[in-house]
């Protein structure tokens, strides 16, 4: 069993993680190690670099009682020598009991999951999928909002590359939400994941933070641009001004790292959960890393 | 018997061996031959019968191909633009084996990827999902873009 993408997970599947998550919840917090995968190995291959998901997939393996090896710098790897994605995978399976891998081709980790009965869970590919990160995005919102069901749920930002938006639409669509999108004309949504969901849940593009109950703010990144100017002018900052006109019991999310779309004054606003969010990452990856390993050994 | 506003085609002379493409869409008759690779330097005999009145289609065009069988591959390919398509194999004259074309559920190595940031550009084989066949809408089984007929270069 794999994870790949949320396009094609059930909602069995995820409320099973969410569950175990909240399980873990307690143990990563009081980073206490468990022993539900002693022995087993995990294999973090980073292509690209990454500080949370990498460090994060660690820690929920050793909270786990496991271990792991792998590198976070292809340059120091044989794939900087020329070596396929297939060859790399085909040593690895002989190190690991599963693998997390981030690459920036995107289908790496559909390919990678091909070649080896291992568990393969995709850590990003491209501006394709980040699927863990939409599961601890939803983990997130059942933490600090109670629920999922009924929110009004607004992704600003880059939605056309921002891979975590887009595998956060595809969880969403299973629950009964509104998505509200905000993003410069260049970066819109794709349509193709638009359509994928909107028989299943409420899409509507907005140009203010005003009805959300979660803004989901991420990054613009200046190399999407060939103009400075355009550039400027799609730039937002979620700032003290901006806070004014958001829900007072809304919460303010980030996938990190940050540039300016969140000024570091609005981490004192009690609305602002992109921390808490970066560590739920922990007790969901333990979910996760269970489900998949434990479901390989039977 | 031929409907006489099909008749026409019979003008066209009977080949000994090779391949009929009939209910071919008017008009893709010459990308039906790009995609399968048919061009000046083939061998043999190759008739193209463009706006044949149809009784099903208003009009067809209608490929013949001298000396030359099409493998099941070769025949999903065509089958994004000529998906009615009916493939004639003959051998002595005579129709041996009629193959009516279906558009396949994937498509395993016959079109690349449109997008150039797909693992299927460096390694493995394409592999495209066929969402819906008409319109078309392919979706890469690896990077998951979805792509229409104006983005696939056969």
């Amino acid at each position: 069993m794999d994870l790949i993408t949320t396009r094609t997970l059930s909602k069995a599947f995820i409320e099973d993680i969410l569950q175990k998550a909240q399980g873990y919840e307690k143990a990563a917090r009081a980073k206490k190690n468990l022993t539900v995968l002693k022995g087993k190995t995990l294999a973090t291959l980073f292509f690209e670099p990454s500080t949370r998901t990498q460090m994060s997939f660690q820690a929920a393996m050793l909270r786990l009682g496991g271990n792991f090896v792998g590198f976070s710098d292809p340059k120091s790897t044989s794939a900087s020598k020329g070596e396929t994605l297939a060859d790399t995978i085909r040593v690895v399976e002989g190190y690991a009991h599963a693998i997390v891998m981030r690459h920036a081709v995107e289908g790496a980790p559909a390919r990678a999951a091909e070649l080896t009965d291992l568990p393969v869970i995709n850590a990003g590919d491209g501006s394709n999928q980040h699927p863990s990160q939409a599961l601890l995005d939803l983990f997130t919102l059942q933490q600090e909002k109670g629920k999922i069901d009924g929110l009004t749920v607004l992704l600003a930002g880059d939605l056309k590359y921002g891979r975590t938006v887009h595998s956060l639409m595809y969880a969403l669509s299973h629950y009964d939400v509104d998505i509200q999108l905000f993003s410069p004309p260049s970066l819109k949504m794709p349509e193709s994941i638009v359509n994928d969901v909107k028989e299943r849940v409420s899409v509507k593009e907005v140009t203010d933070f005003g009805d959300a109950d979660v803004v989901y703010a991420t990054r613009v990144q200046r190399e999407r641009f060939a103009d400075a100017e355009e550039y400027q002018r799609s730039l937002y900052t979620i700032d003290e001004a901006m806070l004014s006109k958001i829900k007072s019991d809304a919460i303010i999310l980030h996938p990190l790292p940050r540039v300016k779309e969140i000024a570091p004054e609005v981490d004192l606003d009690s609305r602002a959960k992109y921390f808490q969010q970066s560590f739920y990452g922990v007790p969901t990856r333990m979910a996760i890393l269970e489900t998949l390993i434990g479901a390989s050994n039977d | 018997m031929i409907d006489p506003k099909e008749s026409a085609y019979l003008k066209a002379k009977k080949i000994e061996t090779g391949t009929v493409i009939d209910h071919v869409p008017k008009g893709m008759a010459l990308k039906v031959l790009r995609v399968l690779g048919i061009e000046d330097d083939f061998p043999g005999t190759v008739t193209v019968l463009m706006n044949v009145p149809s009784s099903h289609y208003g009009f067809k065009d209608i490929i013949k191909i001298e000396g030359r069988l099409l493998a099941k591959k070769e025949i999903a390919k065509m089958a994004l633009m000529a998906p009615a398509a009916t493939v004639n194999t003959i051998q002595n004259f005579t129709v041996v084996d009629k193959y009516v074309v279906q558009v396949p559920s994937v498509l395993e190595g016959v079109v690349m990827c449109p997008n150039p940031t797909c693992i299927t550009r460096s390694e493995g084989t394409p592999r495209l999902l066929v969402e819906n066949a008409s319109p078309v809408r392919l979706r890469c089984a690896y990077c998951e873009k979805v792509y229409g007929d104006k983005d696939i270069t056969y």
